[in-house]
């Protein structure tokens, strides 16, 4: 049977991991190699790798993280963060990313993600949706938080995964870097949506938080700042997420 | 004692990166190849796969590599697939209905059911079954919406669950196929892998 994934997740810019509250006011957290060898050291399932920056000159600074990250981890890795076609999904895969995460380019030209399935398989490639409340329901939000596009989540989360998308990387807008829950009425939202895998993202403060997103219908549960700030360990998460029930690799 | 390098096959669409630094932290220096004589005489050979069925097969067929691995599996010499490599020593799968595999292994690669999630993604259980060499009982992380269902004959093999059983590898001497990525399976993949280079003598 599958276990649940604890994934940390590692915003990087400028070649430092960073974390901020809703996307913004990002303060250092570290140097993202040392972490990922941490992190897999701790047992940690699956490790993210996000450029926050994601600006043109990044990307080469970028590549080079993964490619430090994939000597030193025995994980899978999916990077992600100013993904705009095929060939920046290409360049990250060859610098050793195992899936790769888009978000805004997907949103602008669905096609890409039916263009990386077919060039890279479905289980390389990622949606990265960013989901802001918007009434009874959840609107898509692209630019790192910038930009609300009024696209129902719910429904891009269904056409993505028609398009090729194997994974839903889903961050809830409103509670990034609060701790204070995931938002679990969209977490459940969207598991109706689709049959692909979901990694809940945005707002844990603790392994409550976490199993309650996998009793929403999370396959995956992302944690950035209390990991980062030794809030919690990936061990200590596991071992509370064992006894709250929820089946983790020990 | 002398380390030789491992020919890594290039089938085009595989990610390499991971493989190749997963046989790196295990010492061995790593030369990729497209070249059928070069698969023929590695002392120890990888058959990575991330991709579709079909276009892979076909493209090993293509650049001639279809017989030259047939015949070092069925000699026994030293080879590891992964992930589709495994699917591809099958002699079809569903992914690509009338493109034939390399049919080293009596079998036909199926989809997973739609009751549980395709892909399968993340971290499964694995039990080897009696008389494994290489294979040992542990957690092993999958990618993949198609498998196999069965052990096939006069192979050894390791079973997990996703929807039913279905195989997570076989191994026969020192010919291991894992439906998983050793490479990406943490402290014990990088265990069976280096088990797998020291060749299943003990």
């Amino acid at each position: 049977m599958l276990m649940t994934r604890v994934i940390p997740c590692l915003d990087v810019a400028h070649g430092r991991v960073v974390k901020g509250v809703r996307f913004q006011g990002l303060r250092d957290s570290g140097d993202p190699v040392e972490l990922a060898a941490l992190y897999a050291d701790q047992g940690a399932d699956e490790l993210v790798v996000l450029d926050v920056a994601a600006t043109p000159e990044e990307r080469g600074h970028h590549l080079e993280v993964v490619r430090r990250i994939r000597r030193v981890l025995p994980l899978p890795l999916t990077a992600g963060g100013g993904v705009r076609g095929a060939s920046d999904a290409e360049a990250l895969l060859e610098a050793g990313a195992d899936k790769v995460a888009v978000n805004t380019a997907a949103v602008l030209r669905p096609e890409l993600l039916s263009e990386m399935a077919l060039r890279f398989g479905r289980q390389c490639t990622v949606l990265a949706l960013d989901a802001a409340r918007a009434g009874a329901a959840w609107e898509v939000v692209v630019l790192s938080g910038r930009e609300r596009t009024g696209r129902d989540a719910a429904g891009w989360a269904r056409w993505a995964a028609e398009l090729g998308a194997g994974e839903i990387l889903l961050t809830s807008w409103d509670r990034d870097g609060t701790g204070e829950g995931y938002d679990l009425e969209l977490i459940a939202a969207i598991r109706a949506s689709v049959g692909v895998p979901i990694i809940a993202s945005g707002g844990a403060a603790g392994p409550e938080h976490m199993a309650a997103a996998v009793g929403a219908g999370a396959d995956a549960v992302l944690a950035a700042s209390i990991l980062h700030d030794g809030v919690t360990s990936v061990p200590d998460l596991k071992a509370e997420l064992a006894r709250l029930g929820v089946e983790v690799r020990r | 004692m002398s380390r030789s390098p491992v020919v890594v096959v290039r089938t085009g669409t595989a990610n390499l990166a991971s493989v190749i630094a997963s046989l790196e932290r295990a010492g061995r220096s790593v030369r990729l190849t497209s070249d059928p004589a070069a698969v023929s005489e590695a002392p120890y050979l990888v058959l990575p796969g991330v991709g579709s069925f079909g276009p892979v097969a076909d493209g090993l067929r293509a650049l001639g590599l279809d017989r030259p691995l047939a015949e070092r599996i069925g000699a026994g010499r030293p080879t590891l697939a992964i992930c589709l490599g495994l699917q591809l020593l099958a002699s079809s799968s569903e992914e690509s209905p009338g493109v034939p595999g390399l049919g080293v292994l009596a079998a036909t690669a199926t989809r997973f059911p739609d009751a549980v999630r395709v892909p399968q993604l993340g971290w499964n259980t694995v039990t080897a079954t009696d008389g494994c060499r290489l294979l040992r009982d542990g957690a092993a992380y999958f990618a993949n919406s198609y498998r196999i269902e069965r052990i096939p004959d006069r192979w050894q093999g390791a079973l997990s669950d996703h929807g039913g059983p279905f195989v997570a590898a076989v191994e026969r001497g020192p010919v291991l196929g894992c439906q998983f990525h050793p490479e990406l399976s943490g402290a014990w993949g990088q265990a069976l892998i280096e088990r797998w280079l020291e060749g299943p003598t003990c």
